[in-house]
C-alpha cells in the first residue's frame, strides 16, 4: 500500500516585491495511513507553508505531492476543492466557526458542498458532534460555547466527511491547559480508535508529545524525523 | 445542486434577517423605485384608458368637418368662425362619398333653459336625426326625434344628464315635461344616457338636442339658413377614415369652387387624429416614468452592491473556511449572488405592495382612475431580480476570487 502522503523535493518560492522568499527548499516527507505526526518548527521555518500544501490550499512551486495516490500538484482549483472536501479535515487555531450559526450547521458545512440532502447532512453532523461529546449542544451558537467546545465543533466539522487526513494547525493555541488536554485526548482517541491519520502542527512540546512521530522543520527542510513512542510499530519512513 | 440552491437561499434569508436594519435600508432604494414605478404606471395606464374611453365616446369612426376661419378687417375669426358649411354640403357628401355610412350636422349656441322656477344655461344643439347615431348617443328614457319632427320643425327636445340634474327635482320625470328655451316651449321626449367627459375634458352630458330646423327657425334666429356649425360623418371601418376624409376634402373643395392655390375653407378631423394627440401625451409620460424608474433602480442597485462589498469584507474568514472545507468558486459566487437577489427581490415585492397601495390611494383619495396590470407587476418583479443579479455580480466575483489561505488569516 502506498503511503497516504508522499512529498518529493517540494519547493515553495514566494515573491515579495523584489525579494524571493524560499519557504520550502526541497522538502521530502512520507506519512503512512494511521500515523499521528507532530510537525514542529519555529516561525519562519516553513511549517505553515507545508501545512497549506499538505492541506491542498496551496500548491508547491516545484516538486511532487501525492495524497492517497493522487498527484495533487497537477490539479486545478475545483479539483483541489473536491480533494479538500473528501480527503481532508481542518482544525484551526482560531476555530474558524461561522458566527451566529448553530454548532450543527457548522458541522454540516462540508456536506453542504457535496449536494447531500438536508436530512443526511443533519444525521451525519449530529453523529460527528456526538463523537466529540457535544450531544445536546447542536443548536448552540459558537458564542454560547466555551473555547474548548468551539474547537470540538471544529473537530466534528473536520470529521463529518470521514476524511483520510486530519490537519490540526495549533489546535490548542487559543485554549487553556484543561481544554487543551480535552482536545488532545479527543484527537488521540480518533487516531487510536478510528485509525484517522492526524498531522499536528505545534510549537508546544507537551502537545507534540501526544504524537507518535515528531518531524522538525527548519529553513524549509526536514531537520529531524523520529519515532517518539518506540514500541508502537511504525513503518520506516527514511531510508 | 437544487438542494444547494435551496439551502443557499435559506442561508441568505437568515443572514439578511440578522441585519434587519441594514438589509431594510439597503432595500429601500429598490422599494421606492419599484413602488413609484408601479404607482405611476398604474395611474398612467388608468389615465390612458380613460382617454381611450372618452375618444370612443365620440362615436365610432367619426369624421368631423368644421368651417374654416375668416378674416374680417384684419381680425382673425378663429376656427369655425365662418359660415362655409351647409346642410346641402352634408347631403351631397353622402351621395358622392360612398365610403360614408351616414352624415349629419349640428349647430350650437348656449341659451337659457327654464323649467318652472329653475333655469340653466346650457349648449343647445340643433341636429339632424343622423347625428345621434353617428355620435353613438343612447337613451336613458324616452327616445329620439324623427325626420318628420325635423320637417315640421317640431318643438321637441332631448336632454343630457347634467341638464336633467340642474333643471329637474330628484324623482321628477323629465320625459313629457315642457321646458322653455329662449321662451319657446319644448316638450322633452328623451333623456340621454350619460357619456362623461369628452377627450378634451368637457362635460358631454351638459347638452340639449332639438331638431335642426326648429333651432334655425324658432330659436337661434340664423342669418344664413342652412349653414351648420359642423358636419359629422361616419364610416363602416376604421381603415376608411383616411380615404373618406380625402374624398370629403375633394368634394367640398369642388362644391366651394376653391382654386388649387386656395386653402381649404374647412377643417377635417377624424377620431383617430384626436386619439393620437392623447396618445402622444401619454407616451411622453411613459418615457419620463422609465427615466425615473431607471434612476431609482440604479441607486437601489448601487446600494445593494455597496452593502455586499461590506459583507464580503466582513465575512472574509467565513469565505476562507467555506473554501477550505470544499466550496468551489461557483459555490461562493452563487452564495453572494443569491444574497443580492434575495435583497432586491424582497425589496421589489415590498415595492410592488407599496405601489399597488399607492395606486389604490390615488383612486380612493384623489379619484384618479388607475389600472394595475399583471404585466407591470411582472416587469417590476423581473427588473428587481435583474438589478440584484447585475449589481451582485461584482461583489460575488470578488468573494469567489479570494485566496483561501489569505481569507483564513484575514483579521
Amino acid at each position: 500500500m502506498p503511503p497516504l502522503i508522499r512529498c518529493e523535493d517540494i519547493w515553495k518560492i514566494y515573491r515579495l516585491g523584489d525579494v524571493e522568499v524560499h519557504a520550502l527548499r526541497g522538502l521530502d516527507l512520507s506519512i503512512e495511513q494511521g500515523e499521528f505526526v507532530a510537525i514542529i518548527g519555529s516561525s519562519g521555518s516553513g511549517k505553515s507553508t507545508l501545512m497549506n500544501i499538505l492541506g491542498c490550499l496551496d500548491q508547491p512551486t516545484r516538486g511532487r505531492y501525492w495524497l492517497n495516490g493522487i498527484d495533487v500538484a497537477a490539479l486545478q482549483n475545483d479539483q483541489l476543492a473536491d480533494i479538500r472536501n473528501q480527503e481532508i479535515g481542518f482544525v484551526f487555531q482560531s476555530f474558524n466557526l461561522i458566527p451566529r450559526t448553530s454548532a450543527l450547521e457548522n458541522a454540516q458545512l462540508p456536506l453542504f458542498y457535496r449536494g447531500m440532502s438536508l436530512r443526511e447532512q443533519r444525521a451525519l453532523a449530529t453523529t460527528a458532534l456526538g463523537r466529540v461529546g457535544l450531544q445536546g449542544r447542536e443548536q448552540h451558537y459558537p458564542a454560547q460555547l466555551s473555547g474548548g467546545q468551539q474547537q470540538r465543533v471544529a473537530i466534528a466539522r473536520a470529521l463529518v466527511t470521514s476524511p483520510s487526513l486530519l490537519l490540526a494547525d495549533e489546535p490548542t493555541g487559543n485554549l487553556d491547559t484543561e481544554s487543551s488536554r480535552e482536545i488532545m485526548t479527543i484527537l488521540d482517541r480518533l487516531n487510536k480508535e478510528q485509525d484517522i491519520t492526524i498531522i499536528l502542527v505545534t510549537h508546544e512540546a507537551d502537545i507534540a508529545a501526544y504524537a507518535e512521530r515528531e518531524v522538525v522543520i527548519k529553513d524549509g527542510r526536514v531537520l529531524t524525523d523520529r519515532n517518539t513512542k518506540p514500541g508502537v510499530s511504525l513503518s520506516p519512513t527514511e531510508a | 445542486m437544487p438542494a444547494f440552491i435551496l439551502l443557499t437561499v435559506l442561508t441568505a434569508i437568515r443572514v439578511l434577517g440578522r441585519n434587519r436594519l441594514r438589509a431594510g435600508l439597503t432595500m429601500l432604494g429598490i422599494v421606492i423605485g419599484v413602488g413609484a414605478v408601479i404607482a405611476m404606471v398604474s395611474i398612467g395606464e388608468g389615465a390612458k384608458a380613460a382617454v381611450a374611453q372618452r375618444v370612443a365616446s365620440m362615436g365610432t369612426n367619426v369624421i368631423i368637418v368644421l368651417p374654416g376661419s375668416t378674416t374680417v378687417g384684419g381680425v382673425h375669426g378663429g376656427q369655425g368662425g365662418a359660415v362655409t358649411l351647409t346642410i346641402s354640403d352634408g347631403m351631397d357628401l353622402k351621395k358622392r362619398v360612398p365610403l360614408l355610412r351616414d352624415t349629419g350636422w349640428a349647430k350650437r349656441d348656449v341659451m337659457q333653459i327654464i323649467n318652472g322656477n329653475k333655469n340653466w344655461n346650457g349648449p343647445v344643439n340643433g341636429i339632424s336625426p343622423s347625428y345621434l347615431t353617428i355620435r353613438d348617443w343612447s337613451f336613458a328614457s324616452g327616445g329620439p326625434f324623427t325626420q318628420q319632427d325635423v320637417d315640421t320643425a317640431a318643438r321637441v327636445a332631448l336632454v343630457g344628464q347634467t341638464v336633467v340634474e340642474n333643471l329637474f327635482d330628484a324623482g321628477e320625470e323629465p320625459v313629457g315635461a315642457v321646458i322653455r328655451i329662449k321662451n319657446v316651449p319644448f316638450r322633452v321626449i328623451g333623456v340621454l344616457a350619460p357619456k362623461g367627459q369628452s377627450a378634451q375634458g368637457s362635460d358631454q352630458d351638459d347638452i340639449i338636442f332639438i331638431p335642426f330646423s326648429t333651432a334655425e327657425r324658432k330659436v337661434f334666429g340664423t342669418q344664413f339658413l342652412g349653414s351648420v356649425g359642423a358636419l359629422f360623418a361616419s364610416t363602416e371601418r376604421v381603415e376608411d377614415l383616411v380615404p373618406a376624409s380625402d374624398q370629403i376634402r375633394e368634394t367640398l373643395r369642388l362644391r366651394h369652387r376653391l382654386q388649387p392655390q386656395q386653402e381649404d375653407d374647412f377643417t377635417i378631423r377624424t377620431q383617430v387624429d384626436i386619439g393620437k394627440v392623447q396618445e402622444g401625451t401619454s407616451e411622453t409620460l411613459t418615457v419620463m416614468l422609465f427615466a425615473i424608474a431607471s434612476v431609482s433602480l440604479l441607486v437601489g442597485g448601487i446600494g445593494i452592491m455597496n452593502i455586499l462589498l461590506v459583507s464580503v469584507t466582513e465575512r472574509t474568514r467565513e469565505i476562507g473556511v467555506r473554501m477550505a472545507v470544499g466550496a468551489k468558486r461557483r459555490h461562493i459566487l452563487m452564495q453572494f449572488l443569491i444574497e443580492a437577489m434575495t435583497l432586491s427581490l424582497v425589496g421589489g415585492c415590498i415595492g410592488i405592495l407599496f405601489g399597488v397601495l399607492g395606486a389604490r390611494l390615488a383612486t380612493v383619495i384623489a379619484g384618479w382612475p388607475t389600472i394595475i396590470s399583471g404585466n407591470t407587476v411582472a416587469a417590476a418583479f423581473a427588473f428587481s431580480v435583474a438589478v440584484g443579479l447585475f449589481f451582485g455580480l461584482y461583489p460575488a466575483d470578488k468573494a469567489s476570487r479570494l485566496n483561501p489561505i489569505d481569507a483564513l488569516r484575514y483579521e
